[in-house]
């Protein structure tokens, strides 16, 4: 553990910074010339719009987010999608990704099916998803894992740098939700096992410094450890 | 004079702090004064039922206290109480303003308080572990919420009642003077008294130097409260 960087944490209510040139951003509000955390989370300083990158929390959707969520009710005009966020998503007819001629909606997506899907709208009540674009189908093989959500910018890594590892060592593919729900699929179950630890590996240890290398590490260890 | 255990009149018992205790729930927190403890389990923001209840404007905020039935020296029977019932409702209030409720119309955030083991002053620890919860949960805080009671025992003004303190009773001018209970809660930050209870009799001197007294410990547990969050290992979740 001693790699481990004394990142600055704060909790809510606490004084971030009392100069007058930084702004509130995320997680914090302005009081006078200072700046409070309104979050429990980690402080981002790379700019002067200082930020409260959460530590936990549930799935906040956003327009764009792509999600991977199970089909929990059909209605006439639709499916209700269970997204892991305060609301249930919503998915019509017309964003669904078929020609529908049935009357039956369950003969295109059935209750408890999963979908990869994307937010195409967050309105006070509801969340409008969409499956129109290219890669957004049904999953019905493969392995699910749930995640704290605000582990996954970690799970991403930069530009993908930590997924495309997981992918390119174990030989599976993976595809991360915005809402903590991973998707992995591979040739054979222990790559997919072998995925998931690694994931979970990455999410138990948000705070490790040059976490890419040694999820390499670990990854190459337990395949050498097959050969055996 | 010393108290009965021995501390001074602005001391509270020892304190026990920590979070991620229950596995499932959003958040977590357990928080004891000495052998008052409580556990707070937080669930949310989630979607709320039934549909009347959604309020567009701001997020709807729910506690549930209660004791368990082995916590008290007589069994108490499992299930809300009139006691219980009225201790929920003032943790809502209590609660209510430190949380930015207006970030999730529509929705619910769920504090279920359980009371393991009770010696006086519940209320206040399941507040400040309810707080506690709040923060690990995620929850978008204003501020932190502490609390403590005050008690006048004859003619002190002390912190942090025990059952027995509660019971005292001063026989005093050939009349009988039970104590006072005074629960009250600070938010952290602000400063503003966000729980203010009474039970018996005093008077309205003693009540402000009751307050002040109050909020120098509320003060102490926010910091508190502030260590066990910033705890790395409970971060690593």
């Amino acid at each position: 553990m001693e790699e481990e960087k004394a990142r600055e944490i704060v909790v809510p209510g606490e004084t971030i910074e009392n100069r007058k040139e930084f702004i509130a951003g995320e997680g914090t509000r302005k009081e006078g010339n200072e700046i409070v955390a309104e979050r429990f989370g980690v402080v981002d300083r790379s700019t002067k719009l200082l930020k409260v990158i959460p530590l936990s929390g549930v799935y906040i959707p956003r327009k764009g987010n792509t999600v991977i969520g199970q089909v929990i009710d059909i209605t006439f005009n639709g499916w209700f999608v269970d997204i892991r966020a305060p609301h249930l998503g919503f998915l019509t007819i017309a964003e669904c990704g078929k020609r529908v001629i049935k009357e039956d909606l369950s003969e295109y997506y059935k209750v408890k099916d999963i979908l990869l899907a994307k937010v195409k709208s967050v309105k006070t009540r509801s969340i409008e998803l969409t499956m129109k674009e290219r890669g957004l189908k049904k999953l019905d093989e493969g392995l699910i894992i749930l995640v704290n959500p605000t582990r996954v910018p970690r799970i991403i890594g930069r530009a993908g740098s930590m997924v495309n590892l997981i992918k390119k060592e174990t030989n599976t593919t993976i595809v991360v939700g915005q809402n903590g729900v991973i998707w992995i699929k591979g040739k054979n179950v222990e790559n997919e096992l072998l995925a998931k630890k690694a994931i979970e590996l990455v999410s138990e240890k948000p705070f490790i410094e040059g976490l890419t290398e040694k999820v390499k590490e670990f990854l190459e260890n337990e395949k050498a450890g097959w050969k055996k | 004079m010393k108290r009965l255990d021995g501390r001074s009149n602005e001391e509270f018992r020892t304190v026990e702090a920590r979070v991620d205790v229950v596995s499932r729930a959003d958040g977590s927190a357990l928080f004891a004064f000495g052998n008052s403890k409580a556990i707070v389990s937080v669930y949310g923001p989630r979607q709320l039922y039934p549909q009347h209840l959604q309020n567009p404007e701001r997020c709807l905020l729910r506690c549930y206290y209660d004791l368990a039935s082995f916590s008290v020296p007589e069994r108490k029977r499992p299930g809300p109480t009139r006691r219980s019932i009225e201790i929920s409702y003032v943790m809502t209030k209590a609660l209510e303003p430190a949380i930015k409720l207006e970030a999730f119309p529509n929705s619910v955030i769920d504090v279920y308080a359980l009371i393991i083991d009770s010696d006086a002053s519940t209320r206040c620890a399941a507040l400040n572990a309810a707080s506690l919860a709040l923060a690990n949960a995620g929850v978008p805080m204003r501020e932190l919420v502490s609390a403590v009671s005050v008690g006048k025992l004859g003619n002190e003004l002390v912190v942090d009642l025990t059952k027995e303190e509660e019971d005292f009773k001063v026989i005093k001018e050939g009349e009988e003077q039970k104590t006072t209970d005074i629960p009250i809660a600070f938010l952290s930050r602000s400063k503003k008294i966000s729980l203010l209870q009474l039970d018996g009799k005093i008077s309205a001197e003693e009540l402000f130097k009751a307050i002040e007294l109050g909020k120098k410990a509320c003060l102490k547990i926010s910091k508190i409260q502030e260590r066990t969050l910033k705890k790395i290992k409970n971060i690593k979740k």
